[in-house]
């Protein structure tokens, strides 16, 4: 087994679904190699180096790297994957966008959002919004597999260093630019790591209670702060906090969820919570089959006391 | 300029599929289907760009059986100019959908591909990507905005924290998120009509594509169900239920 993970990162600060992947990696193989494919990126690939398991660091640096342009990845990923029996990317914007391009290069399929490693060559992915859970056999030559990172433990960091190999970085494509971004700055911790999740639906009502009523509760809790499609359509929070099949995929220690009906699709993301809160004036509201605590009431009254009664 | 937009039929959104008793697949029969919604999505901004004027002409295709046509006239009476039906009974994956996809883009030259980025039955996200790279045209994944000039196609992108925007040379694919748009309900005359209207359809068997699945599937299963909760009847009994799994301490 000879696996490459490919590293997420922002060219400074490897991101850490990359050592849950490569926690995946290390049930293939002994040691797994990491492709960091960045502009100045040379304080990531250090990081990488240090992440248990890790064989090689090979790094492609190149001024066209510098925006992700999956045009221009999926040339490096594509050229150097045959010489793996795997190619493992976290199931994330990032990985979700260039995994597949590489698969068409090297028109091998793709095994999209592992949960569960059962051999080499089988792996367990859910369809159907979560409902249904597939185990796959992958006969491809080189198995591309996007990793969901909420299963799979992070591997630490070490003190053995592993060896960094530049490489000659590939053709800059020239079909696609980058003109910008928005990235809101957020002090609260990263959606998909953190260890308490608070979320809010439709329920809350407008965009200031969801802020007025939430946040504090957040604060206190050091949780991340989450959210339904509709409180997202409705402009009660950016589209980076939803929540669901078609959003994030969490699973942290505790899911407050307030004023979210549970939807299929809400749920898909927030199922393999350790301990689901629920707070939803509805008794009948779908939430309840999936929460382990639920208290049936207006949010109004008590996200307040809540949050006093924690946070005093 | 020519827009080609793919749609796939799958079990509508609303509904729960079962899990057959054996394992060996889902049962969907007797289960409403519909257009996927991201591709109905995808087909709304195509309509719009034909409405503008921006595009010609806008067509739709879909993969699979005879069925996939109540589809297609679906996205005909929502405002496509013509529909193609690639038959076939096998079981497509993304990678073949993509092969065949191709083989209609190089046969009608759209200088845009709009499609759903992923379809919720799969929930795979990869035969936009797929399409794209087998063209060697660019791509932009999770399109919430689109805007396109004569030779290029602008595109905000939802990412991981946040939205970024690209620009893209045409010809190119992208995929559409769900706030890319609201899509329209199609009028009754238009599905009326949209009834009698042609589909052409060319057999899958004799585009030269390999359409055997990659991917064999060992069994499906139900997710474990989550152990039944209890309902609290206070918020003090709730914070202190919470306080003991944040290792608060009992008491506050
Ligand atoms: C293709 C597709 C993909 C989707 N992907 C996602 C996804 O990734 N994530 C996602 O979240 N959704 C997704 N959805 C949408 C999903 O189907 C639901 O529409 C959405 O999750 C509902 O959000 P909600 O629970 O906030 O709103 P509602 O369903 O409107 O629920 C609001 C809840 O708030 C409760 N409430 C109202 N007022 C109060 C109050 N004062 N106090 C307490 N409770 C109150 C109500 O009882 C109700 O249960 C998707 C849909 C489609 C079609």
């Amino acid at each position: 087994m000879n696996v490459l993970v490919i590293a997420e990162h922002d060219n400074v600060v490897l991101n850490p679904q990359t050592a849950s992947v490569l926690g995946a990696a290390l049930q293939l193989a002994e040691q797994a190699d990491v492709l960091v494919i960045g502009y100045q990126c040379e304080a990531v690939a250090e990081a990488a180096a240090r992440l248990q398991g890790v064989a090689r660091v090979r790094k492609a640096d190149a001024p066209h790297y510098a925006h992700f342009l999956a045009e221009n990845l999926a040339m490096v990923v594509a050229q150097m994957a045959g010489s793996y029996s795997h190619v493992l990317l976290p199931a994330t914007a990032f990985g979700k966008n260039l995994g597949p391009r590489v698969a068409a290069m090297l028109d091998v399929a793709q095994v999209s959002d592992i949960i569960e490693i059962l051999a080499a060559d089988t792996f367990v992915h859910p369809i159907y919004a979560g409902n249904v859970l597939e185990t796959v056999r992958c006969s491809e030559p080189v198995k591309l597999v996007t990793v969901r990172s909420s299963a799979f433990a992070m591997v630490p960091a070490c003190d053995a260093v592993a060896p960094i190999l530049a490489l000659a970085p590939g053709p800059d494509m020239g079909v696609s630019r980058f003109i910008g971004n928005e990235l809101p700055h957020s002090t609260r911790p990263d959606l998909a790591a953190a260890k308490v999740v608070v979320a809010g639906g439709r329920g809350l009502g407008s965009h200031e209670a969801y802020h007025r009523l939430l946040d504090p509760l957040a604060d206190c809790l050091g949780a991340a702060l989450g959210a339904t499609r509709a409180a997202v359509d409705a402009n009660y929070a950016p589209n980076d906090y939803q929540v669901g099949q078609t959003g994030k995929v969490v699973a942290p220690e505790i899911y407050i969820a307030a004023g979210i009906s549970g939807a299929i699709q809400h749920v898909a993301g927030m199922r393999d919570s350790k301990l689901i809160v629920a707070i939803n004036k509805d008794p009948e509201a779908p939430i309840f089959e999936v929460a382990d605590l639920g208290l049936v009431g207006d949010l109004h009254e008590i996200l307040p006391q809540l949050t006093a009664a924690l946070c005093r | 300029m020519k827009l080609l937009v793919p749609i796939k039929w799958v079990v509508d959104y609303q509904l729960r599929v079962r899990v057959r008793e054996d394992g060996s697949g889902v049962d969907a029969s007797g289960l409403k289907m519909s257009m996927n919604p991201f591709d109905e999505i995808a087909l709304e901004e195509a309509v719009r760009l034909r409405e503008s004027g921006i595009a010609r002409e806008l067509v739709v295709v879909s993969c699979g059986t005879a069925a996939s046509q109540e589809t297609l006239r679906t996205a005909l009476a929502m405002g496509a100019d013509r529909a193609v039906l690639i038959e076939t009974d096998v079981l497509l994956q993304p990678l073949a959908v993509a092969k065949l996809l191709k083989t209609l883009a190089q046969r009608e030259l759209p200088q845009l591909v709009i499609m759903g980025k992923q379809a919720i039955d799969d929930d795979a996200n990869q035969t936009a990507q797929m399409l794209a790279a087998m063209l060697g045209w660019p791509q932009a994944t999770f399109a919430s905005k689109l805007q396109v000039t004569g030779t290029t196609a602008i595109v905000s992108r939802e990412i991981d924290g946040g939205l970024e925007t690209l620009e893209l040379s045409l010809p190119a694919v992208v995929s559409a998120d769900l706030r890319l748009n609201t899509p329209r309900y199609a009028s009754l005359p238009n599905v009326m009509k949209a009834r009698r209207a042609p589909i052409e359809c060319l057999p899958a068997a004799g585009l030269g594509v390999d359409l055997q699945p990659r991917l064999t599937t060992v069994r499906v299963s139900a997710p474990q169900p989550r152990p039944a909760g209890v309902r609290v009847d206070s918020v003090e009994a709730l914070a202190a239920r919470l306080r003991e799994a944040l290792g608060m301490g009992g008491e506050a």
